[in-house]
C-alpha cells in the first residue's frame, strides 16, 4: 500500500492537523479599531480583520499570538464576547517590550494575529452545575469570555459566582462591567483588593478569603481559575477545603510561548505544551507538576 | 426567632464543640449592633471580647500619622473578629470599625478566659479553633505581602 505524504505528516505531528493546514505560523493583518485604557498599566485592543468582515471564531479561554511589527510576537488571551465575532478583543498589561509597544498602537494601526490557539474553559460540560470563577488581577481577562457565555445562557447553569481579587481599587479591571454584573440577581460578584485606599468601602483581603462567602454547592460545582500561579495554588487549596474535587477545578496557565502549535517546546510543562494542550488544564491532570519549581 | 444557642451551634467555629461547652459559650454571648463608621474596638484598648459577625462588614485598621487609617483587612458575614482577648497582654492590636451597619454576637472573653483556666479541655478546644483562624490570617497576610499582582510571579 502506498501512503501519501500527508499521512506521514499526520502521524508525525504532535498537534492538530487542521491547525497546520490553516497556516498557523502566518499572521493575518488586523487593524486596531479602538484602544481602551482599562487601568494605569492595562489596556484593551479591539481589532478588526483587514479585508474580511468576521474574525476567526474562538472558544472562551483560548489565546492569539499578537505580532507588533518590528517589536515581536506575544501570546495574549482573548477577552471579548465569543458571540460577537466581528471584533477581536484582547486585554493585556504593558510589562514587556512587545506589550509596551502594543500599548502605543493607535486606531488604524495594523497588527498581526495568529490563532486562536489552545484549550478552552469547560462551559458545555458545566451545564446544569454551579460555576465559580476565581480571577486574580489581569486573570479576569481570559475569564471574561466565559462570563459572557454563562450570562448569555444563564438558564443552563446553576449558581454562578465571580470572585475577583486585585492589587488595589485603582487596578480593578472592567469596573463598569463588574458593576453591571453585580446588579444582576442571577450572578454573585465579589471583589476584593489586597490594599485599600481612601474612600474604598469594598472588601480588603486576598481573593481566597472570598471562597467561604461565595454561594455554591461544592458537591457539584465547577471552578474556573486564572491569575498568578501563587494565587491559583492558594485558591485550589481553599476550593478543595470547601469541598470541590480536583477534577472539577480548571486553571489557565501561562508560560513564554513562541510557535503556539507545539513545535518549539518553549512552553513545555512536563509532558504537555501550554500552547497546545493548555492553557486551560484540569487540575487533577497537572496536580503533580503544578507549583514545582523545576517545571 | 433564632436563639443564640441555635446560631452558635450552627456556626462552623463552634462545630463539634461539646454540648456543655456550647452552653457555656452561649452564657457568655450577647447580640450587638454597630452603626456604619462606629468603632468596635481601638488599638491598645483592653481586649475582652470576640465577635461572630452575623451581618455587615468590619474593617481592621491601623493608624499611621502621615497616611491616616489604613484598612488591612475586612471581615464579613460569618467571620470571627478578634483574637487578642485570648493571648496576653489582652490588648487590641488594631482598630476595628464597622464599614456598614453590622450585627454580631459578642462573646465575653474575660468570662471565657476564666473558664479556660478552670477547664483546660475547653481552653484547648478554643485555642485549636483560634489557631486555625490565626493560621488563615497569617497565610493571607503573607499572600498580601507577596504583592502578586504587582509583578509577574
Amino acid at each position: 500500500m502506498q501512503l501519501d505524504f500527508s499521512f506521514w505528516i499526520f502521524m508525525a505531528l504532535p498537534f492538530d492537523l487542521n491547525i497546520a493546514r490553516s497556516e498557523p505560523m502566518l499572521p493575518r493583518p488586523f487593524s486596531v479599531k479602538q484602544v481602551v485604557r482599562d487601568t494605569h498599566d492595562t489596556f484593551t485592543l479591539k481589532l478588526q480583520p483587514k479585508g474580511e468582515s468576521v474574525a476567526p471564531a474562538f472558544a472562551p479561554g483560548q489565546f492569539n499570538m499578537l505580532y507588533v511589527f518590528g517589536a515581536g510576537e506575544v501570546p495574549i488571551s482573548i477577552s471579548g464576547d465569543p458571540s460577537k465575532p466581528k471584533t477581536l478583543v484582547h486585554t493585556t498589561r504593558a510589562v514587556g517590550m512587545v506589550t509596551k509597544a502594543m500599548s502605543s498602537l493607535r486606531r488604524g494601526d495594523v497588527i498581526g494575529v495568529r490563532g486562536p490557539f489552545g484549550s478552552c474553559w469547560p462551559l458545555e460540560e458545566s451545564a446544569g452545575k454551579d460555576v465559580v470563577i476565581v480571577a486574580g488581577g489581569i486573570g479576569l481577562a481570559p475569564l471574561r469570555p466565559a462570563v459572557y457565555h454563562l450570562l448569555s445562557q444563564r438558564e443552563k447553569y446553576g449558581k454562578v459566582a465571580l470572585l475577583y481579587g486585585t492589587r488595589s481599587p485603582n487596578d480593578i479591571l472592567f469596573k463598569q462591567e463588574l458593576e453591571q454584573w453585580r446588579a444582576r440577581f442571577d450572578f454573585d460578584v465579589f471583589v476584593t483588593v489586597d490594599r485599600g485606599i481612601d474612600g474604598w468601602r469594598g472588601s480588603v483581603g486576598v481573593v481566597t478569603t472570598l471562597i467561604p462567602r461565595a454561594p455554591f454547592d461544592p458537591a457539584g460545582a465547577v471552578a474556573l481559575l486564572c491569575g498568578p500561579e501563587v494565587m491559583m495554588r492558594f485558591t485550589v487549596m481553599e476550593l478543595q477545603k470547601r469541598g470541590i474535587a480536583a477534577d472539577r477545578i480548571y486553571l489557565s496557565l501561562e508560560r513564554n510561548m513562541k510557535c503556539a502549535v507545539g513545535f518549539c517546546g518553549r512552553c513545555q510543562f512536563g509532558p504537555s505544551f501550554i500552547c497546545k494542550d493548555g492553557p486551560v488544564f484540569r487540575y487533577d491532570a497537572i496536580r503533580d507538576l503544578f507549583g514545582k519549581r523545576e517545571i | 426567632m433564632e436563639t443564640l444557642e441555635g446560631i452558635l451551634s450552627e456556626h462552623p467555629f463552634f462545630s463539634g464543640l461539646e454540648e456543655r461547652y456550647l452552653k457555656l459559650a452561649v452564657g457568655c454571648a450577647s447580640n450587638v449592633r454597630f452603626d456604619a463608621g462606629e468603632f468596635i474596638f481601638r488599638e491598645g484598648e483592653e481586649a475582652n471580647h470576640f465577635y461572630l459577625i452575623r451581618e455587615g462588614k468590619v474593617a481592621l485598621e491601623i493608624f499611621a500619622p502621615s497616611r491616616g487609617s489604613l484598612t488591612i483587612q475586612t471581615l464579613e458575614d460569618g467571620e470571627i473578629l478578634g483574637w487578642s482577648w485570648l493571648i496576653p497582654p489582652y490588648q487590641w492590636r488594631f482598630d476595628a470599625r464597622a464599614v456598614e451597619t453590622t450585627r454580631a454576637i459578642a462573646l465575653d472573653g474575660r468570662c471565657l478566659r476564666a473558664k479556660c483556666e478552670e477547664d483546660h479541655d475547653l481552653g484547648y478546644e478554643l485555642l485549636k479553633r483560634f489557631a486555625s483562624i490565626l493560621g488563615h490570617r497569617l497565610d493571607a497576610t503573607r499572600f498580601q505581602l507577596l504583592d502578586i499582582y504587582g509583578v509577574a510571579i
